[in-house]
This record gives C-alpha cells, sequence and structure tokens, in this order.
C-alpha cells in the first residue's frame, strides 16, 4: 500500500519496575510508529524482556504510561494488550502445544472479543483463511506437538495476525531457524509493513539487526542508551552502545604444541535421531568449538561424551586409552567435565553455599586417609579457586542463589576444576551471562587450556567461537559438515558452514 | 492402514480401553458364563454411576493441570448435610429440592477450593488435602456422626424407581432411572470441554499455565470455576450416593478419591494436563468397574480389590510415561529427517 499510516500506534513512556532489590527498568521511553519495523537490542538482563512483558500486559510497571491508538494508561491486562492490537511472539511461541494448530491460531481472537461458544468449523475457518493469507503451508487440523520448530513459529504468526496486530513483537526469532527459514520470516515481515503493522525484533544478533530494521533502540542496565535510525549506527557502535565499553572482536588463543598426542579421540560415535560419524582429536591444551543450528545435534554431542545420553556408536580414547562411556560414572572416571547450559537446574545447588559447590564434585579427591573428610584440604581448595576465578561475593559462605550469572557460572566451572578434569566439555558457556564476566569466563578457559587441558566449547555465539577456538567444528543435521582450523577461524566461514 | 489404527485407537487411547473392557469381559465369561448377563450389565451400570459422576469433576481439574482429593469428602459433605437439613426442617423438600441443597453446599466447598488456589497460587494437591481434612472434621463435629436410615419420602421413593425391569428365570435385572440423568451429565460436560471457551480454557491451562495466561484467558477465574464445578459434580454425586444407598453415612465414600482418579487417569487424562475425554474417563470407570466385579466373582477377597486399583493407577500412569517419550524420540527423528530434507 505504501502510504505510511503515519503516527505513533505504541508509546512507552518513562516506564519503570523493580524486582526486589533490581531496578530492571529505569524510566523507559519507547515510540512506535505505524509500520516501523524496529529493532529492540541489548545485552541478556538488559530489561529488553521486561519491557515487553510490561508492553503486553503481563507484568505492571511501578512508574510511567503506555499510549496506545491515543488512548493512555498506566497498566493494562493481558486481554486488554491484545485488544489494542498488540501481539507477541515469545521466543518458546507460547503455544498449547495439545491444541490443534486451527485452535491456537483462532482462540485467542475470540477471548479478546469475549466469546463463550466454540464452533469448531467456525475455528477452523478463521485459521484456515489467516494461513492462506500468510500465504505459508500449514496442517491446521495437526496437534502444535507434532510439528517442527519452524512450523510452531508460522503458528505463533498466523496466531498473531488472526487478531488486527498493529504492534508484533518477535522475540529472538531467529534462533532456531536455517538461512532459508530466515528469509521467508524477512518477507513476511515486509508483507506486514505494507498493511502498516509495526514488527519489533527483539534480539542480541547484530548482522540481523542492521539487515531487516529501519530503527534501533538499544537498551542497556534497564534504560535507553541509543536510538535511531539505522543508518546511524554500524556493528562496532552497536556493539559499544550494547555493552557499553569497545569490545574485544579479535582472536585471541592460546599457543598450542602441535606435535603432542590427542587427549581426546573420537572416532565414528553415533547415536539414532542424534548425530552420526562424528570422528575427531582433541590436543592438550587445545579449544574445540563445537557449533551448529538448534537441533542440528550439537548439544547431544557434548551430552553423548559427558555420559548423560550415551552414544550407541563409536570410540572414544582420553589419553591414549579406550574408555566406554556408559554413564556419568564412566566420564568423571575418564577425567572428563562438562559445564551444562542450564547451569540452574543441571549445575548447581542453588541455596547451597559457594564453599560447597565448589567442591562437590570432587569431595572423593578430598579424603584423607581415615576415610572421612580432610576439611582443612577441603578449604585450601575452596579459597583457591574463589580467588582464582575472582567470584564476586562477600564469603565463601554465600548462596548460590544471591550470585549474578556470571558468577553463578564461575562456581560450575571451579566445581570441575577442583577435579582437575583432563577434559572439560563446556555447553553455551555464556548464556545469560554479562559482557564482562563473559570475558573472563573465556579467559579462565584460555588459561586452562594454557595448563594443557583440552577444552570443547558448545555454542551458537560465533564471535565468542571466534574469539577463543583453535578449531571448530560445523554441525548439521548431525554430522560434523566443516572443520574450520587455524586462520580461517571467522565469523563468516562459520556462518556459512551452518547453513545451507 | 496406519490411519485407520490411529482413528480406532482414539486421541486419548479410547479404543484401546474398549477393547480392553472386551477382552476382561469375554476372557470373564469363558471362566465363568454366569458373568454374561443383564443383570451384570446392569449391576455394573448402576454401581458405576455415582464415580461416573465423580470423575467427569475429577477430569475436568486434571485436564486443567490440577488435582482434587477433596471430592469425596465433599460429595459425603453435601448428601449428608441435605437430609440432616431436610429431616429438621420437617417438610420433604421434594427430589429437585433436595439435588439444588446439595449442589449449593457443593459449589460453595469447592468455591472454597478454587479460591485458595487461585488466590494464593498453592499447589492443588496439598490445598485439597488440607480442606479434605477440614470438611471432614466440620461434617463430622458441627453437622452429624450418626448415621440416617430414613431418608425423606420423595428421595426414598426415587432409591427404587427403575427405568426398566428385565425379568430373567427368577431374579430380576433392574436399571436405575438415574441412568439417564448421569448420561447427560456426560453429554453436557462434554458439550462444556468441547465446545466452550471455558472449555478449552481448562485444556489451554493445563496444557501451559503461562501461555494461557499471555493468551489473555482469566487463569485465576478459570480455577475458581473449574474448583466450583468439581465441587457442584461432587454434590451432585453425594446426593446420587446417599440415594442409591438409601441412608446417610457420613463416614462414606471418603478414601474412594483413588478409585475415581485411577478411572480418570486410565481414561487417557495426563495427569500432567491438558489432556482427557468423557468417553475415555466413562470407558476408565467402566473398566474399573468390571474389573472389580470380576475379581468378586473370582472369589479375591475385597482387601486385593484396592491394591488392584492401585496397580491399574500406576499402570495407567506409565502407559502415559511410555507413550510419551516415544512420541519425542519420533518426533526429534522427524525434524532432524526434515532438516535433511
Amino acid at each position: 500500500m505504501g502510504t505510511t499510516t503515519s503516527g505513533t500506534v505504541l508509546a512507552a513512556r518513562d516506564i519503570s519496575k523493580r524486582f526486589g532489590g533490581v531496578q530492571a527498568l529505569d524510566s523507559v521511553t519507547l515510540e512506535i510508529q505505524a509500520g516501523d519495523v524496529r529493532c529492540l537490542a541489548g545485552e541478556n538482563g538488559c530489561g529488553k524482556s521486561t519491557l515487553i512483558k510490561i508492553l503486553s500486559g503481563v507484568e505492571v510497571p511501578d512508574a510511567g504510561e503506555i499510549e496506545i491508538g491515543g488512548t493512555v494508561r498506566a497498566r493494562m491486562s493481558p486481554a486488554d494488550a491484545l485488544r489494542a492490537g498488540i501481539q507477541v511472539i515469545y521466543q518458546d511461541f507460547s503455544l498449547f502445544p495439545n491444541l490443534t494448530v486451527a485452535e491456537n491460531i483462532a482462540l485467542t481472537p475470540l477471548i479478546a472479543h469475549r466469546r463463550k461458544l466454540i464452533d469448531p468449523r467456525d475455528v477452523r475457518a478463521r485459521a484456515a483463511a489467516v494461513v492462506a493469507e500468510l500465504g505459508v503451508r500449514l496442517d491446521v487440523d495437526a496437534t502444535v506437538e507434532e510439528l517442527t520448530v519452524a512450523d510452531r513459529q508460522l503458528t505463533a504468526i498466523c496466531r498473531a495476525l488472526a487478531e488486527q496486530a498493529r504492534v508484533l513483537f518477535m522475540d529472538e526469532p531467529t534462533t532456531a531457524l536455517t538461512q532459508r527459514e530466515v528469509r521467508a520470516l524477512f518477507r513476511v515481515v515486509q508483507t506486514l509493513r505494507e498493511r502498516g503493522v509495526a514488527t519489533v525484533f527483539v534480539s542480541h544478533k547484530l548482522d540481523e539487526v542492521l539487515e531487516i530494521s529501519q530503527h534501533v533502540t538499544v537498551m542497556r542496565n534497564g534504560a535507553v542508551v541509543a536510538s535511531g535510525r539505522v543508518e546511524e549506527f554500524d556493528r562496532m557502535s552497536l556493539a559499544r552502545a550494547m555493552t557499553g565499553r569497545d569490545v574485544r572482536d579479535q582472536r585471541d588463543v592460546p599457543s598450542l604444541d602441535g606435535t603432542a598426542r590427542p587427549v581426546l579421540s573420537v572416532e565414528g560415535l553415533g547415536l539414532d535421531g542424534a548425530f552420526e560419524d562424528v570422528t575427531f582429536d582433541l590436543r592438550p591444551g587445545e579449544i574445540l568449538g563445537i557449533t551448529g543450528l538448534l537441533g542440528s545435534g550439537r548439544s547431544e554431542i557434548a551430552e553423548a561424551l559427558f555420559g548423560v545420553t550415551p552414544a550407541q556408536r563409536g570410540r572414544v580414547e582420553v589419553g591414549g586409552e579406550q574408555v566406554d562411556i556408559r554413564g556419568i560414572d564412566d566420564a568423571v572416571a575418564a577425567g572428563i567435565g562438562y559445564v551444562p547450559s542450564d547451569r540452574l537446574t543441571e549445575g548447581l545447588f542453588l541455596d547451597q553455599s559457594i564453599a560447597d559447590n565448589v567442591v562437590a564434585g570432587s569431595l572423593d579427591l578430598h579424603r584423607a586417609r581415615s576415610g572421612l573428610l580432610d576439611r582443612a584440604r577441603l578449604a585450601r581448595t575452596i579459597d583457591t579457586f574463589f580467588a582464582a576465578l575472582r567470584i564476586k561475593a562477600p564469603s565463601v559462605a554465600a548462596p548460590i542463589r544471591s550470585l549474578s550469572g556470571g558468577n553463578q557460572q564461575r562456581v560450575v566451572l571451579a566445581k570441575w576444576l577442583a577435579r582437575g578434569p583432563r577434559v572439560l566439555v563446556l555447553n553455551s558457556p555464556t548464556v545469560g551471562v554479562d559482557v564482562g564476566s563473559k570475558e573472563e569466563i573465556l579467559d579462565i578457559l584460555r588459561r586452562e587450556a594454557g595448563r594443557g587441558t583440552g577444552v570443547i566449547v558448545v555454542s551458537d555465539d560465533i564471535p565468542e567461537l571466534v574469539s577463543v577456538c583453535h578449531r571448530v567444528l560445523v554441525v548439521r543435521r548431525g554430522r560434523i559438515h566443516q572443520v574450520v582450523g587455524g586462520e580461517r577461524v571467522t565469523e563468516d566461514s562459520i556462518l556459512g558452514g551452518l547453513s545451507a | 492402514m496406519n490411519r485407520w489404527v490411529n482413528r480406532l485407537r482414539g486421541r486419548n487411547n479410547e479404543g484401546v480401553l474398549a477393547l480392553t473392557i472386551l477382552v476382561v469381559v469375554t476372557a470373564m465369561t469363558l471362566v465363568n458364563p454366569d458373568f454374561f448377563t443383564v443383570s451384570t450389565l446392569f449391576g455394573i451400570l448402576r454401581n458405576s454411576l455415582v464415580e461416573t459422576v465423580f470423575a467427569l469433576g475429577v477430569l475436568i481439574v486434571i485436564i486443567s493441570g490440577g488435582i482434587d482429593v477433596s471430592f469425596p469428602v465433599i460429595g459425603i459433605f453435601a448428601g449428608y448435610t441435605t437430609i440432616v437439613i431436610a429431616q429438621g426442617g420437617g417438610s420433604d423438600p421434594g427430589v429437585l429440592g433436595a439435588l439444588l441443597v446439595a449442589v449449593v453446599i457443593g459449589s460453595l466447598l469447592g468455591l472454597v477450593n478454587g479460591g485458595l488456589i487461585a488466590r494464593f497460587g498453592l499447589p492443588t494437591l496439598i490445598v485439597t488435602l488440607g480442606t479434605q481434612g477440614v470438611f471432614r472434621g466440620v461434617l463430622l463435629a458441627y453437622i452429624g456422626s450418626k448415621y440416617i436410615a430414613e431418608l425423606p419420602a420423595s428421595i426414598a421413593q426415587l432409591s427404587t424407581t427403575d427405568l426398566f425391569v428385565v425379568q430373567q428365570g427368577p431374579v430380576a435385572a433392574r436399571l436405575h432411572v438415574f441412568v439417564v440423568p448421569v448420561v447427560l451429565l456426560c453429554l453436557a460436560v462434554h458439550w462444556l470441554l468441547q465446545r466452550t471457551m471455558f472449555g478449552r480454557g481448562v485444556y489451554a491451562l493445563g496444557s501451559d499455565a503461562e501461555s494461557a495466561r499471555r493468551a489473555g484467558f482469566p487463569v485465576a477465574r478459570l480455577q475458581l470455576a473449574i474448583y466450583a464445578l468439581v465441587g457442584l459434580l461432587a454434590g451432585i454425586a453425594g446426593i446420587a450416593h446417599v440415594t442409591l444407598s438409601r441412608n446417610a453415612n457420613p463416614y462414606e465414600l471418603a478414601g474412594t478419591e483413588l478409585d475415581i482418579i485411577a478411572a480418570v487417569v486410565l481414561g487417557g487424562a495426563s495427569i500432567l494436563g491438558g489432556r482427557g475425554s468423557v468417553l475415555g474417563t466413562v470407558l476408565g470407570v467402566v473398566l474399573i468397574a468390571v474389573i472389580k466385579n470380576s475379581l468378586i466373582l473370582m472369589g479375591v477377597p475385597g482387601t486385593w480389590q484396592r491394591a488392584a486399583v492401585g496397580v491399574l493407577l500406576v499402570a495407567g500412569v506409565s502407559i502415559q510415561a511410555l507413550g510419551a517419550r516415544r512420541k519425542a524420540a519420533r518426533r526429534r527423528a522427524v525434524e532432524l529427517e526434515e532438516a535433511r530434507a
């Protein structure tokens, strides 16, 4: 239609919100015009998510006002927000897995209209109309739990369109998509724009931000720190706005003795439905990256090495000796350590102290001759790692729950380093960790590799891999698609390998 | 072929249940020809009436992702109190009057559960375990602990009203008139779950509570309504129980929650929420009734029946868990396939 239906569709002014002792949002202002494509960028924990929750009525702000289509309100319910045309597609899509695609698409608008009765034929017809309008292929009679990730996202988008969406928020929409699916998504956004629907991407992936958006708003520590047309930003200035400092982007990998015998040797590893024919060597002191799209099998390989879901085929050698990894115990005994991606549920005892967590994985190594625990030696170990990893807490007695994400991750690392592992596998080690801590965690990995430990980093954070890894394995559809090593470890070469 | 099998199996394994019932009935008939008679059939149906009404309430709460263990106590509370009120009032309230009183009492007690759960976001099992004790205490301490043998005339008359009687040699097989309202109730709950926004909200809530909130379902109001409805159905079941047993005993029903929850879970309702159907639930109730009946005919002591029901409950849950695991594995394979394509 081209006519820029000018005017502000959504304005949030001076929004503040506190959670306990944390100021999540501090007087944030955001204005969105009809047909705008805006990127809301910022590191994890900068307040993006809280802002969206407030704009969609899920959270109530402590102060500030929200103006939608000329009406000013201090608070609103989720139903109010939906009626006003505000739609959020969350990262988890917020679909109902047990209901059909048709119901997922058509029910929400009916709730907003306070409908009491449901006619399945009506629901199906409404859903089919939306699917046809968007020109996508989607079986409206299937239940959502049967769908692939991409189709679930399509369902979520269709649901947003089924209501007269005026502003569409999309939280990290590209994380689980292939390059081709991302293109398709951008086309959909273009269609929306022509109809005057504003789209707000929430993302921390810089390249996407620059490619699709017209406007950029950058948040940091609960406040808007930069806002403007996309042309006013480049990679460096965006990164600076997001992190508040110049980001070290270049490679810094410790030197490596190429002649040493591999500390870990994997040959023909396979697990049905997950990965196949995985073969690689890891030298002492080497940092090896494993990357791939969500569902490519990258995490499953790490979990197989640690025996969480053991592989069905293949050979694993640690320090030249073959080990049969059938469970976590086998992996630990062989000298393999694993930092899981979900540290809160898999890596830590949240209510216990730092001290207890640090030694939780190595109690057997701290036994005196009598068989009892050697308290003095335990205390030494705890103090050593508390200082070496620079864990920021009043004392080692502080409970884990009270620490920031970055410090929690250091405790998980300390737990494994206390065992002195020969191979350390880390799954998404810096997710949910602030930028400063991220650099320090990467430094810890470099230091550990310098001591001769073999380190494997499983991650989808490409710049992080480029910054720290000697080599990167790119996994696609469960197989090692490409090995990028030495000088060729750049973001472009890895991204090229990720998707067709 | 595969499609047909899936159709027959049903979304919640209703087909498998029907088949199981058929197998048990056939086996019992082969062992003991006396089993396959109209009188056994009517007997099983009669014994299933009260349980079916309770089970409908439990079905709703289980689909919503919660659990209620206070419903048998609510049922007997409502049923017994109604009779006490009727006797105290001196005049016969009539069948509809009694029903109305029981429904109001049941709903109010259910609202207590719903209020605690919705207002404070407490775990449903703990809340209903607690209120179960409170309701029972109040019933026995303040309303009465005596067995009442004399029901009001209208109710006493209803208790011996049959829909029809089949003469089979020396014995008469009687089908109680309550079959009619119970069937209507099943249809009503089915309609409520499938065709109303409330019903879809119950499924949505059990499927993913956070998503339901984001989608604009009034979650707190839904929960309040769900537990009030469980109370309402329990009230109906309570007065029906009193009527069918032709006396009011405040010590009865408590402890039957295991049978009913087992029936609902066997009927395909997922204890994790979001899944279940009225048809499956009715089949589950019938299956448990058939199995209990068979055990009696085989001369298995009554104490073992509870164990049998317990085994069935565990079996039902295990089948669900296995099915979910298989499904997850299949989906992972499909996603990998599609990524390869």
